[in-house]
């Protein structure tokens, strides 16, 4: 059974310190936003949706106890819409979405919200331990460091130097910058607001349109210290042997965002759309999942684009754009070396690097900058991929209608 | 065993083992500790417990008789749970417990203090306190990893068991190991029973009294610095894990362990915490990481301590005035540990001025320990004051014992051997302290070879606690007696070997060298190689410590062994890249600052670029255990054809010298005992399939192979039995 996207929303992104725009808003504040805005913007009776669910990886304090029931009740949805929170890390909005997506085309659910949050400011990455980061069995053995020491090894292993990272990142600034003055995300972003109406924050807070190569290279190394003094370099050089010393390449400005923010998208098959008078936006025609190796961690968008390529029977080349997840400067460069991209191709409204990377929800927010861009383009194909810890990736394909 | 008295109310308990060397934690002691405990939480007369030794020693530690000899997991895990039952016991059975720790307290005997509700030690220097059991392929399995890090934090106490850390009590005080010192053991005991009397109804911290009125580890004890799931406790297991895996990798189990044991023991009430290690500490006792460590570690290198190699009733002479010929670097370390050790020095160099300058070193070191603490000025001004620096010969009058450190020129070392012998009595012994040239001819300069030997100390000396003492053809018992009792006497560990190119020790170890120089030449990475050395738990990769060596010396044994045997080096894939070295790239090795590694100013050394070059690196590249494997076999077929010549004539000289003179992995219990790691077979096997692959060099011998034949090593190592 077809999946179709209806409405794709986000709120900005706010830079996720206590001095970031949107630190003072709950987290569940920024879900019931969209929600509402959803609402009210296709006017349908939210009793339709079987189910919201949404990715949070940070799941604990005020992110904990299902934030997804939470955000429904507190929207003032019908008591009969459920609420699942999920995390499978930074790809959980994307998950969300293609959880969702297998529901309807399983014929199990007729329409449903799929799409994540979190409050990076309020709720600190890394706060909810896990054995994958603390045990000393499963560090130890399966030599899991933390994500920018598998960043700067895939910049070291592959080849890639400090000054083509940072001109990717200039580039990720000025393709953000032009998509905001040109307007590109109108149509998604819905500002977030105080109790008095007052906006918030009705724009993406980090971007730099005038950061350049020259202010790159004054920061430093966000990986050299913990590398080298927590033993963090020679634990994952314990798995690449061949590698002499690690180059920690990655710093503030070529690296994601640390950012808060949310994003929800509306999903369904035919026979609701009609009921409720919607227009479909695309249609989701495949998505996947692919484990790969946990130190270097961050390589999984590869086997999952592969795989799903194989799946679908489709070629690089039958793709019109792709959004992959800047988490690190190097993951989509590797990607579009890998499969011999074009730089054109490939996040070209920006990417986390210049607005930001708020875990649970970016997953959902590349897909909704995707099909805005498919939509202005009028083009056919696209598809979002994100690297994920403990080493997997995610892919999914839209196409318009 | 145990003596039980009554003093002031307070029931005082005087360990004392008697027909052992040492107090120690076995059936027996732990028997009759748990039945003292008993008898005093029962005896009405007792308000509290004092437990302290009147000998020496508190506790040193564990019988590892008994480890070593125990038989399975099962019998392990009882053991230590009878303890545990003890301990807990002590804990809460409502009366104050404190340990007067009048002595040393090593392993299991400071864990019997941990146990305790309070600690005092007796202030005295030599006093040791600590948890070392790591250092020997154990980890502290009484309680020590859950009750230090309850009791002084997690960080402090992972570094502590991890470290194998000894402190004395002034060390121990500041690290929160005892609550209180005392000067003499009246005082000690004088406040253990004040304190008993004072504390009548004391808990652990980590204990509470629940509804029914009985005494259980607290559900949510906060550890002090944070809880396991703390920001701050998750930081440190990351980190801990990492640094750990970095410094040993995954050779060491038991350490591995602590981290285990502390993670998952401190986040739940203390006794399953106990119950965690217990079963983790049963399963490491029984691993052949252990055996080999506590074998080779323990009794082996007590044993050479003890001067095993010395000749059955021989009297050696009393070295009480050395003499020391040239003043370089390994001449003024020798200088150094004999004068530390109480030994008069003369330091003898061509001029008065070079003379001095070796005594500077002496200098510069105790000025060092001064600053630390470790020695007063008065101290450190008598140990100078034994060294006295000249450049005649006529001083060296009066010595017992002469040890030529001068340049490896054979015709230099023949000149002051004669000049020196001329001042000396005729029952001086003399040393050559040569790495390369044969004893036996350089014992042809004096006038009485049976009494020249050599003595081959390591640098830095007064780091490296070896000394290889190497036998020539005509050295006699007497001169070897003298020499070991020498070695003892400066506090550093004998081995004996007979004379042979490279001894025992060059030999071994060049051909760690040579092997990973062998792989840079078949085109294998050469990150991959120097992490192979250091992943198979060398100290430092092999191209690492070729340079630290420095290659143009490697060149000259390599030549003068091809004048001296006609073996040809420059045929040798080993040889070629060393000769290319020296002779075309100019690159010598580390003290020139360029070698396979650069040097750069204020910046880690790199692998030298240029090497990719010179050995393209294969399409294939190996994997890293294969590696792993040449490098170990290599130098464990080397150290067994050197037992079967008689090059090294024991098991515990072989292991104790290749992990002390060219750091050998301790983990496998040392060069020889390495077969017994892998199984003899397996060795066997693994020989013939890379001599098949690789070369010769690795060919086992028949004498190996008749010992794989019948499964028999312990025929193998007993030969010269």
């Amino acid at each position: 059974m077809d999946v179709y996207i209806y409405e794709a929303l986000r709120t900005p992104r706010g830079k996720g310190k206590p001095d970031g725009a949107l630190h003072a808003t709950q987290p569940v504040h920024l879900l019931t936003t969209l929600l509402c805005e959803l609402r009210e913007r296709l006017q349908f009776n939210t009793a339709e949706i079987d189910d919201f669910i949404a990715g949070c990886v940070t799941p604990i304090g005020e992110q904990g106890a299902d934030i997804a029931r939470t955000a429904v009740l507190a929207a003032g949805y019908a008591e009969t819409v459920t609420g699942v929170q999920i995390n499978r890390f930074c790809s959980s909005g994307l998950e969300a979405i293609n959880m969702a997506a297998a529901y309807i085309a399983a014929g199990q659910a007729q329409l449903m919200i799929a799409g994540g949050v979190e409050s990076m400011s309020r709720v600190p990455m890394g706060s909810d331990g896990g054995a994958l980061f603390t045990s000393p069995e499963i560090v130890g053995e399966l030599q899991i460091v933390p994500q920018g020491i598998s960043a700067d090894l895939i910049a070291t292993k592959y080849g890639y130097d400090r000054r083509q990272l940072d001109a990717f990142a200039v580039e990720s600034h000025k393709r953000a910058a032009k998509a905001w003055a040109e307007g590109y995300f109108k149509r998604s972003v819905v500002p977030v607001k105080d109790i008095l109406g007052h906006v918030v924050l009705d724009k993406d807070e980090t971007v730099r349109p005038d950061t350049s190569l020259e202010i790159m290279s004054t920061l430093p190394p966000s990986f050299a210290m913990m590398g080298q003094m927590a033993g963090l370099d020679a634990l994952a050089i314990e798995k690449y042997p061949e590698i002499e010393r690690i180059e920690h390449v990655h710093h503030a400005g070529n690296s994601s965002g640390i950012v808060d923010g949310a994003a929800v998208v509306l999903l369904g098959n035919k026979a609701m759309g009609e009921k409720l008078g919607l227009k479909p936006r695309a249609r989701i025609k495949a998505f996947t999942t692919c484990g790969s190796e946990p130190t270097i961690m961050l390589t999984g968008p590869i086997p999952a684009t592969e795989k799903l390529l194989k799946r679908t029977g489709m070629q690089i080349s039958d793709i019109d754009l792709f959004e992959v997840n800047e988490a690190f400067a190097v993951v989509p460069m590797l990607y579009m070396d890998t499969f011999n991209i074009p730089r054109d191709k490939v996040n070209v409204n920006g990417g986390a690097i210049a607005m930001g990377h708020p875990l649970g929800a970016t997953g959902a927010i590349l897909l909704n900058t995707l099909v805005d861009e498919l939509e202005r383009r009028q083009l056919g194909t696209g598809l979002v991929t994100l690297c994920i810890g403990g080493g997997m990736g995610i892919a999914t394909l839209v196409e318009m209608v | 065993m145990i003596q039980y008295t009554i003093k002031e109310g307070v029931v005082v308990l005087d360990i004392n083992m008697e027909g052992y060397p040492m107090n120690v934690l076995n059936e027996h002691s732990i028997k009759a500790l748990g039945e003292a405990i008993e008898r005093a939480l029962a005896d009405e007369a007792a308000k509290g417990i004092v437990i302290t030794s009147s000998r020496k020693e508190f506790v040193a530690g564990a019988d590892l008789n008994m480890l070593q000899q125990s038989a399975d997991i099962e019998t392990t895990y009882q053991m230590i749970r009878r303890l545990h039952d003890i301990f807990r016991r002590m804990e809460t059975g409502r009366k104050p417990v404190v340990a007067a720790i009048n002595g040393t307290a090593l392993g299991g005997g400071y864990e019997l203090a941990l146990a305790c509700h309070r600690r005092i030690a007796l202030n005295h220097e030599k006093i040791q306190i600590g948890l070392p059991e790591t250092q020997i392929g154990l980890f502290p399995g009484g309680g020590g990893t859950q009750r230090l890090p309850r009791l002084i934090g997690i960080e402090p106490a992972m570094q502590l068991i991890l470290q194998a850390k000894r402190m004395n009590p002034k060390e121990a005080l500041k690290a929160g190991l005892v609550d209180e010192l005392a000067d003499t053991r009246e005082e000690l005991l004088r406040k253990a029973i004040d304190w008993a009397l004072a504390n009548p109804s004391v808990l652990q911290p980590y204990d509470e009294i629940d509804k029914k009125g009985r005494v259980v580890g607290k559900k949510n004890y906060k550890i002090p610095g944070g809880n396991v799931q703390s920001p701050k406790g998750v930081q440190t297991f990351m980190a801990g894990t990492a640094l750990l895996v970095q410094k040993v990798h995954f050779n060491y189990p038991a350490a591995h362990a602590v981290l285990r044991c502390m993670y998952e023991g401190l986040q739940v009430p203390i006794d399953l915490g106990l119950d965690i290690e217990a079963k983790y500490f049963a399963k490491i006792a029984q691993t052949k990481e252990a055996k080999n460590m506590i074998r080779t570690l323990f009794f082996a290198m007590n044993e050479a301590n003890k001067g095993a190699a010395a000749p059955q009733g021989v009297e050696p002479r009393e070295v009480k005035k050395v003499g020391i010929l040239g003043a370089g670097m390994m001449g003024s370390g020798i200088a150094y540990v004999s004068a530390m050790a109480g030994i008069e020095v003369v330091l003898k160099d061509v001029s008065v001025e070079k003379a001095e300058k070796g005594k500077d070193y002496s200098r510069e070191l105790l000025k060092k320990r001064v600053a630390r603490g470790k020695m007063t000025q008065e101290q450190a001004e008598k140990v100078l004051a034994l060294i006295r620096p000249t450049a005649d010969a006529a001083d060296l009058a009066g010595c017992d014992l002469v040890i030529e450190a001068v340049f490896e020129d054979r015709e230099l070392k023949y000149k002051v051997t004669q000049e020196a012998e001329a001042f000396l009595d005729e029952r001086a012994v003399f040393a050559s302290n040569t790495s390369t040239l044969p004893i036996t001819s350089l014992a042809e300069a004096s006038r009485r070879p049976e009494q020249f030997i050599g003595l081959h100390f390591f640098s830095p000396v007064d780091k490296m606690m070896l000394v290889e003492i190497i036998k020539g053809k005509q050295t006699n018992d007497y001169a070897l007696a003298t020499a070991i009792a020498y070695v003892q006497k400066i506090r550093k560990t004998p081995i004996v070997v007979n004379d042979s190119r490279g001894f025992y020790t060059s030999r071994c170890f060049g051909t760690y060298t040579s092997e990973g120089i062998t792989m840079l030449s078949e085109g294998i990475v050469p990150a991959l190689i120097e992490h192979a050395g250091e992943q198979a738990g060398m100290p430092v990769g092999p191209l690492e410590v070729a340079d630290a060596v420095n290659l143009d010396l490697i060149y000259k044994v390599g030549k003068q062994t091809e004048k001296d045997t006609g073996l040809s080096f420059s045929s040798l894939p080993e040889g070629k890249v060393i000769i290319k070295f020296v002779e075309e790239l100019g690159r010598t090795g580390r003290r020139d600052k360029k070698g396979f590694y650069e040097y750069p100013e204020n910046e880690p050394k790199r692998l030298w670029a240029g090497l990719k070059e010179l050995f393209p690196p294969k399409a294939e590249q190996p994997p890293i255990e294969e590696l792993k494997k040449r490098l170990l076999y290599r130098q464990a077929v080397e150290a067994a054809r050197c037992f079967e010549e008689g090059v090294v004539r024991t098991r515990r000289d072989a292991d104790v010298g290749s992990i002390l003179a060219w750091g050998f992995p301790p983990y496998t219990g040392g060069a020889l005992s390495f077969i017994d790691y892998v199984g003899i077979q397996r060795f066997v096997a693994e020989l013939e399939r890379l001599a098949n692959t690789y070369g010769e060099r690795f060919a086992p011998t028949e004498a190996l192979r008749e010992a794989a034949a019948k499964n028999d090593y312990a025929g193998y190592v007993n030969r010269w039995k």
